[in-house]
């Protein structure tokens, strides 16, 4: 009935990717105006990939199981930093105390995603703002936490990582005895980049996973509940159980791609480090042409890719276009709010644009 | 059979009986189905078929409610069913009414939803069997075995979204047989949205697995199609057991009067009205819709003032597209005229201030808002087209106030007018049967006080009294208020027995107009497209 020529072909190719595609060319645009050599562009690229593509693929499970975008990364970002403060307090340093940071935080992040998950089985099909919203609930009782129960209820004494008045943690932890524990692990050196192999393959390791579970009997459950959640329950799924399940695994694994992160920075913000993850990952996920219903690992990683390279390259964009980095900078975090509204608007109008061009194309 | 009474029957009911909200839906019924039979139920909408099902299958709906009382006996055991999942490991079957398909999922897939074939991987044998991967290889040699059963040709490794009706429901019962330990299986209404001869290899599978030993309950509301197969037949009114009989003691005349509990009567034709006018009302012109399932391809037709016009036509060809499109519910394309005045499409309110008014056939999902009350259903659409109901606040005129009161009073009115049985008119249209859903759709299309009412399949999922309540009062207002009824409907009797004049829709055009008094010969030509071939007529 239809034909289909290369042309037409070109242009759906354009319409199925119109937000990579649109960032792609916004990205072109900002390398050429930040004057910046592309070595050192490539090795902040391969460094950001390190650093949040983790966090980035986290997101994957849940929006398969029709639980959309979780924000509630946050809470999940939480227990890899308790894990990381456990690391500091006990001073173990290097790629031990590493992976006991993310032993620690293991507990943790199954506890939070338990709870996630049961406020989302609650609010069916409401899942994004209660994740949002539950995320910021979750910094509520963190700042409680290690404001006030630290040294009054928690005994820890260390002054490196205290306040002078003896309550509550300082600002900013010093993470040196872990930094880079895992990309130096194994690291080569590529014509001036440095690509930290073995962080590298741990990401890797985690696109097999996921990879693997949407294959297993659990994944097959995820993608039934993504497409119809009423006919998951007649056919005897336990909706309320693998929807759990979906945000657990999620939750955890934000866990450790915030241990991944840190690592990587070297200073924990105590109360600032997990604030933006859930948006900025959210934000790259979508630059890399996820929906709110479908996203693969290829949307992880193109989103990354994309997202960071405006990120690195717009403070100097902006200092040469304006003549003002601070330019530059409100650029930056413009785009990451303005990122999620774009794609989720172009999103919907797509929808409708195919639907106008179904119409159309009747005869 | 029945050597032995601990398995003569597959399922027994006993004095089955269920409440929603203090209305008594099931007054001790009492049922029960032997391996290899094909057991009919019938019965009224809202006579407790639907709810009997739920039931024995454990939907979450019942236990939400607060459960039932009596007891069923599984295989001579007595089970407590709390859980779809139970039901299934007993070995209940149920192919839905609606679909219970996932359209990105392979026909494969889901003939195996949760039901897959699992092999071993490295990390099921440390984590659990949760984490073993799927075998695809032998899903689709299930599956295709399943197929075959039936004598279903299609490629099992399709998806879902895109294959005819037809097809799905196929491959739901597909989905049914390849449970090797399904013991009884319940089709809940399965020809509703199949044409003929789909119904009629619906029927055949069914008498096959019969053959195999499954115990078979068979829903429906087209009564010769319960003749033809089951082997008893068991009748429910307002959640009554009122008659079971074998098949050689019924008839439909016998069936359908203990349904309805009174004579029916058969909806006669209406006389023809004395004064016709000629006067155009509304002109299409080469309409498109884009509506799955039932596009629109070029439709042309003059609609006449004050004339019940029907539309008719087989499933799937397109006649349920047109009032959708000219209502802006599905994306259209072409002109539209109404007293010669263009009427902008894909604009919903557009389509109302210009006087239309639409009872869709998805009540559900159109029609209703279903956690809301009755009089609010009722009163929406005139409140935010048309600002009634609404009053001033102290004689500020904006924002303006619902007015409640009189909201009561309309909703009170059309319960009383249309017989909408419910307990009160603020009682939420969830908890409504179908055909009293229906009436609330109709009391709200009737208060936007149309020039023209287009309604779909008004008699849809209706039971027989209420049927010619909804037929009789379409024509009342025709005549009385001189309505223009534009009625869409897979039943060409009902077309028949009420409309001036009868469209019928043949692949999304207009294949002809005939007059209700035309011969069968001419309908049923029609429907199949084949009339002009057989006609020298020169139909537009």
């Amino acid at each position: 009935m239809k034909k289909y020529s290369s042309q037409k072909a070109a242009i759906n190719f354009i319409k199925n990717n119109t937000v990579p595609i649109l960032f792609f060319i916004i990205c072109l645009g900002g390398v050429i105006a930040s004057k910046l050599s592309i070595p050192y562009i490539l090795n902040e690229i391969v460094n950001r990939l390190d650093r949040n593509l983790f966090l980035v693929l986290s997101l994957i499970i849940p929006v398969v199981a029709g639980m959309g975008l979780n924000f509630a990364l946050v809470i999940g970002a939480m227990a890899g930093q308790i894990g990381l403060i456990t690391i500091k307090v006990l001073n173990i340093g290097g790629i031990t105390g590493l992976f006991l940071a993310a032993l620690i935080s293991i507990p943790f992040a199954l506890l939070f995603g338990y709870g996630t998950g049961k406020i989302l089985n609650r609010t069916k099909g409401k899942e994004m703002i209660t994740s949002l919203i539950l995320g910021f609930f979750a910094m509520g009782l963190y700042q409680l936490v290690f404001l006030l129960f630290v040294g009054t209820i928690i005994p820890i004494k260390n002054p490196e990582i205290v306040l002078p008045g003896g309550v509550g943690l300082k600002n900013a932890i010093d993470l040196t005895i872990i930094q880079y524990a895992l990309d130096d692990l194994l690291s080569i050196n590529v014509m001036g980049i440095k690509i930290p192999i073995f962080s590298l393959f741990i990401i890797g390791l985690l696109c097999l996973f996921t990879k693997f579970i949407l294959k297993t009997k659990i994944g097959q459950d995820f993608r039934a509940l993504g497409q119809d959640m009423h006919v998951a329950e007649v056919a005897g799924i336990d909706v309320d159980r693998t929807r759990l399940m979906a945000i657990t695994i999620s939750t955890l694994l934000a866990a450790w791609g915030q241990i991944i992160f840190l690592q990587n920075i070297g200073t924990l913000q105590t109360y600032s480090s997990h604030e933006q993850v859930g948006m900025f990952a959210v934000a790259a996920i979508l630059v890399g042409g996820a929906t709110v219903t479908r996203a693969t690992i290829g949307n992880a990683i193109l989103g990354t890719i994309l997202f960071h390279t405006l990120f690195i390259v717009s403070p100097n964009a902006g200092k040469n276009l304006f003549g003002d980095p601070q330019i530059g900078e409100f650029f930056r975090s413009f785009v990451a709010y303005g990122v999620i509204a774009l794609s989720l608007v172009l999103h919907a109008m797509q929808k409708n644009f195919d639907a106008n061009a179904n119409v159309e194309s009747m005869e | 059979m029945g050597e032995n009474n601990s398995t003569k029957y597959v399922i027994e009911l006993k004095n089955i009986e269920k409440e929603y909200f203090g209305n008594k839906v099931l007054k001790g019924v009492n049922l029960s189905v032997r391996p290899g039979e094909i057991h009919g139920l019938v019965g009224e909408n809202g006579a407790g078929k639907s709810t009997l099902m739920n039931i024995i299958f454990g939907m979450p709906v019942i236990f939400s409610t607060g459960g039932y009382s009596g007891e069923i006996l599984f295989e001579g055991n007595t089970v407590k069913i709390k859980s779809p999942k139970d039901a299934m490991e007993l070995g209940i079957g149920m192919v839905h009414q609606e679909f219970m398909l996932l359209p990105g999922f392979t026909i494969t897939e889901n003939i195996k939803l949760n039901r897959e074939i699992l092999k071993d991987s490295i990390a099921s044998r440390f984590l659990g069997p949760q984490l073993k991967t799927l075998d695809i290889e032998a899903m689709r040699r299930d599956a295709r075995k399943a197929l075959n059963e039936l004598g279903m040709t299609v490629d099992e490794w399709l998806p879902i979204a895109g294959l005819p009706v037809g097809y799905k429901q196929f491959v739901e019962i597909a989905r049914e047989i390849d449970k090797r330990n399904v013991k009884l299986l319940i089709f809940d209404e399965p020809t509703a949205v199949l044409t003929e001869s789909e119904a009629e290899k619906l029927l055949g599978a069914m008498k096959m697995l019969a053959a195999k030993g499954i115990g078979i309950l068979f829903i429906t509301h087209r009564l010769y199609e319960v003749l033809a197969v089951a082997d008893n037949i068991t009748v429910l009114r307002d959640g009554e057991k009122v008659g079971s009989m074998k098949r050689e003691e019924a008839s439909i005349e016998k069936i359908a009067q203990m349904m309805v509990g009174r004579k029916i009567e058969r909806v006669e034709k209406r006389q023809n009205k004395a004064e016709k006018s000629e006067e155009i009302i509304m002109s299409i012109r080469n309409l498109y819709v884009d509506m799955p399932g039932e596009m629109v391809k070029g439709v042309n037709l003059d609609i006449i003032k004050g004339e019940i016009l029907g539309i008719g036509g087989l499933a799937g060809q397109g006649k349920i597209g047109i009032a959708n499109g000219i209502m802006g519910l599905y994306r259209a394309k072409g002109e539209v005229y109404k007293n010669n005045k263009k009427i902008e499409l894909n604009n919903t309110r557009k389509a109302i201030e210009n006087g239309l008014a639409f009872v869709s056939e998805d009540r559900r999902g159109v029609g209703l808002m279903l956690d809301n009350s009755i009089e609010l259903n009722i009163a929406i659409g005139a409140m935010q087209v048309k600002g009634m109901f609404l009053k001033t606040f102290f004689g500020v005129n904006w924002p303006r106030l619902v007015d409640e009161r009189k909201i009561r009073e309309n909703a009170l009115k059309y319960i009383k007018e249309l017989d909408i049985r419910c307990t009160g008119p603020t009682q939420i249209t969830r908890r409504l049967s179908g055909g009293n859903q229906q009436k609330v759709c109709i009391a709200k299309a009737l208060t936007l006080e149309p020039d023209i009412l287009f309604v779909s399949e008004p008699t849809r999922g209706i039971d027989i009294g209420a049927k010619k309540l909804v037929l009789d009062l379409l024509v009342k207002l025709n005549v009385e208020r001189g309505m223009t009824i534009v009625m869409t409907s897979s039943e060409l009797g009902e077309l028949r027995s009420i409309c001036d004049r009868i469209a019928i829709v043949y692949n999304g055009k207009i294949e002809g107009i005939l007059s209700p008094y035309d011969s069968d010969t001419n309908f049923g030509l029609m429907m199949a497209g084949e009339y002009k071939s057989h006609s020298k007529e020169a139909v537009r």
